[in-house]
């Protein structure tokens, strides 16, 4: 059986169901661990054996195609068997309980679940009846650890460190599992979160979590170091959060002109899908100067790629470090 | 399980006991004489010396005997279980609610539960009738009808009767009759969405959250519909700060309002969801610790006039699910007494008044013939030793549904006789 990596790392936690509780010293080591990978993506020859025989499940009960894509491209280049399991193809659709749903993937001896659920809560829930490492993929309005550790990379790369940073992010707070994985990353690794939007779409409370809050984009981007747009989904529209798109991309989409109040430098990221002219404008998001969302893909890779493996070879999951 | 005597006791003395009987105010040593189905002397005179020839002596070794509890916020489910939970609590009699499934609009089903309730021969069940049609808010319930066949008040459950001029119509017309409405205060629209309270919790869990609004806007308005109609307003399981201010300045006004709230709204915050428990998903929602502070303070400054259990049993189906989609509720029956009783060993209240709080008040809400000792009453009792620790374990109480909420935790008090008519109901396994 391959070995875990000369460097013998080993990440504490059975599962990934989210950032919040994690240590800054086990995000380091997440992060770390990824920069190898970034290493080897960029290389002809990009697999390693070291999850040769490791059985991963990409469970998904939500659309996805960048996730999904990004963890299957993970396991596939560490030698793992991969499957994919969405919605429309599972038995959920036919009231099978997501407990079953658990327990029927759990007889099947996999090593590791990636789950993506629209009810937050739904991973932690089925985490709690499989005997497999879990990694949560996006559950909700909760988390999405390994968004936020693809950012931290790639700010890391880009800025040699997170501590210290003023970081905004900014748009639809409130449905954002993004935006909560984020808060807690950032805040643990010392860096300073403001947060940007309309009161509608700012969580109740959410000052608690340790964040500044700004409902005008000039005032919050101002020297900025770093600039997260988040997706704006349309059926916001409906539930009287906003009342257009139009007015949205007035007060709080980004443009040049707002990003002009932002550090010179400052790096602009999105977590993907954009909605162009609606919270970022084209032009901003193409700018190849400032706009690091392709290198957040690339990063995303190598971070699920470093969790798999830490995962998955982690004793306490039945694993050989 | 219970020792079950479907025959009449005769004459049974209770001697040697600590005698709670809020509606008289006494606590005293001494003991109650029953004959047959009713009550016939109580106080220090019933000894064992005294005691007429031929009665049978059960020594109380001290313990406390007090009226049956009185419970009146119950939903049936299964009702042969619910009757056996209930007597295991020491509720001898509750008033059930209107559900989808029983929604008691119509005659029938109010002699349908009380007849139903009767041939168990546990705890008495006591109909609330439907304020609309199907629970719909919309078109009002025979409520005149509902009453003549049994129905002692009024409300639409777990569903706010959200339409204004329904509300008010509905209380006037019951207040034609002297009836009174019931009212789960939420106002749905600011409910719609939210699984919890509003709050930083539910930011960090990414649950939508219900503000504290969603019950003060509804009480308040309710407050002048009944200045209104003159109608009797009645405000079920009050949660929040705000709700009990807003009734202590109405009571103070005059207004004739009452309210009851449950043990969860006294007894937990809502940090006992922790990590997504869905047995901590109520409604209304568990709400943060001032509130819960402040529910104690209603309760006692008299503003909160009774504690209901709010008994919502659910299966594991219904729970065991992604927060979002489990069903609220939890049961509560089993834990009435104990889970009170805290407030007897926090030191906000003292043994009598807690006991009111379940049995003689709410009684008297719902004008019910029980939650006394007095001479003539029925001979509803319990035997309850208030210091007795023990940890409630879901999945040991008894009755089908486990989902309560207290699981897990440490409480005092434990019932050592339920007696219902004369009849020894429940007593626990040794």
């Amino acid at each position: 059986m391959a070995k875990g990596g000369k460097d013998n790392v080993h990440f504490p936690h059975r599962h990934l169901l989210g950032i919040e509780g994690l240590s800054p010293e086990e995000i380091s080591i997440l992060l770390d661990r990824s920069e190898t990978y970034v290493n080897q993506n960029r290389r002809a020859d990009k697999t390693t054996p070291l999850l040769h025989g490791r059985t991963i499940i990409n469970l998904f009960f939500e659309d996805s195609t960048r996730t999904r894509t990004s963890f299957e491209l993970a396991g596939k280049r560490l030698g793992g068997d991969l499957i994919n399991m969405s919605v429309a193809t599972s038995s959920v659709k036919k009231g099978e309980t997501l407990i079953d749903t658990a327990m029927t993937l759990n007889a099947m001896h996999p090593d590791v679940l990636v789950v993506r659920h629209p009810h937050s809560g739904a991973v932690k829930l089925l985490s709690e009846k499989v005997n497999c490492a879990v990694i949560n993929g996006g559950d909700g309005s909760h988390e999405h650890p390994t968004q936020a550790l693809l950012d931290a990379l790639t700010i890391r790369r880009r800025r040699g460190g997170l501590s210290g940073l003023q970081v905004a992010i900014c748009g639809d707070i409130l449905h954002s599992r993004v935006a909560r994985s984020n808060i807690h990353l950032l805040n643990t690794m010392g860096a300073r979160v403001r947060l940007i939007a309309p009161k509608t779409l700012i969580p109740p409370e959410v000052e608690r979590l340790g964040v500044e809050i700004f409902h005008d984009m000039n005032e919050g981007l101002r020297d900025c170091d770093i600039v997260m747009m988040l997706r704006l989904q349309h059926e916001r529209m409906h539930g009287n959060f906003l009342p257009s798109i139009r007015e949205y991309f007035h007060f709080f989409g980004l443009d040049y002109e707002k990003l002009s109040n932002a550090k010179e430098d400052a790096l602009i990221m999105h977590p993907g899908p954009m909605n162009r002219g609606v919270e970022i404008d084209t032009d901003v998001a193409d700018d190849v100067g400032r706009s690091v969302i392709r290198e957040q893909v690339e990063m995303g890779v190598a971070v699920r790629m470093a969790v798999l493996e830490l995962l998955a070879l982690n004793p306490d999951n039945g694993g050989n470090a | 399980m219970a020792p079950r005597n479907d025959v009449s006791q005769g004459r049974v003395a209770y001697v040697n006991a600590r005698l709670l009987d809020p509606a008289a105010g006494l606590d005293t040593a001494g003991g109650v004489l029953t004959d047959g189905e009713a009550i016939t002397d109580v106080g220090p005179g019933v000894t064992k010396k005294k005691a007429p020839k031929g009665a049978r002596i059960v020594d109380c070794h001290g313990k406390c005997l007090s009226p049956g509890l009185v419970d009146i916020r119950v939903e049936l489910g299964d009702l042969a279980a619910t009757v056996e939970a209930a007597v295991s609590g020491g509720v001898t009699s509750m008033v059930c609610l209107p559900t989808p499934e029983l929604v008691i609009d119509d005659m029938s089903e109010v002699e349908f539960v009380a007849r139903r309730a009767r041939k168990l021969g546990l705890a008495k069940v006591y109909p609330y009738g439907a304020v609309t049609k199907g629970l719909e808010g919309k078109e009002l319930a025979e409520m005149g009808l509902l009453a003549e066949a049994g129905a002692v008040a009024f409300t639409d459950g777990e569903r706010a009767v959200a339409d204004a001029q329904t509300m008010r119509r509905a209380m006037s017309y019951a207040s034609t009759f002297g009836l009174m409405i019931v009212q789960h205060p939420e106002e749905p629209s600011l409910a719609a969405d939210g699984v919890m309270n509003a709050g930083e919790t539910a930011t960090r869990l990414g649950l939508f959250g219900i503000p504290k609004e969603a019950e003060v806007i509804m009480v308040e308005r309710d407050l002048r519909l009944a200045s209104l109609t003159g109608g009797r307003l009645h405000i079920a399981h009050v949660s929040t700060a705000e709700t009990v201010d807003t009734l202590r300045r109405a009571k103070a006004d005059g207004l004739n309002v009452t309210c009851d709230t449950a043990p969860p709204y006294f007894a937990l915050n809502e940090t006992a969801i922790g990590d997504y428990r869905t047995f901590a998903k109520l409604s209304p929602p568990l709400r943060a610790e001032q509130d819960r502070q402040a529910v104690v303070e209603g309760l006692a400054d008299g503003t909160i006039d009774a504690i209901a259990s709010d008994h919502t049993p659910r299966d594991e189906e219904s729970k065991r699910l992604p927060f979002a989609q489990a069903d609220p509720g939890g049961i509560g029956l089993n834990t009435l007494l104990a889970v009170s009783l805290e407030l007897y060993h926090n030191g906000h209240l003292s043994l009598l008044e807690v006991l009111k709080l379940v049995t003689s008040a709410p009684a008297g809400l719902m004008g019910l013939p029980a939650g006394s000792l007095k001479e003539g009453a029925p001979a509803d009792l319990i035997l309850f030793d208030p210091d007795e620790g023990w940890k409630v374990d879901a999945d040991k109480l008894v009755g089908k549904a486990q989902n309560s909420p207290f699981d897990g935790r440490p409480v005092q008090g434990r019932v050592l006789r339920t007696v219902i008519d004369g009849r020894p109901v429940f007593e626990p396994d040794a």
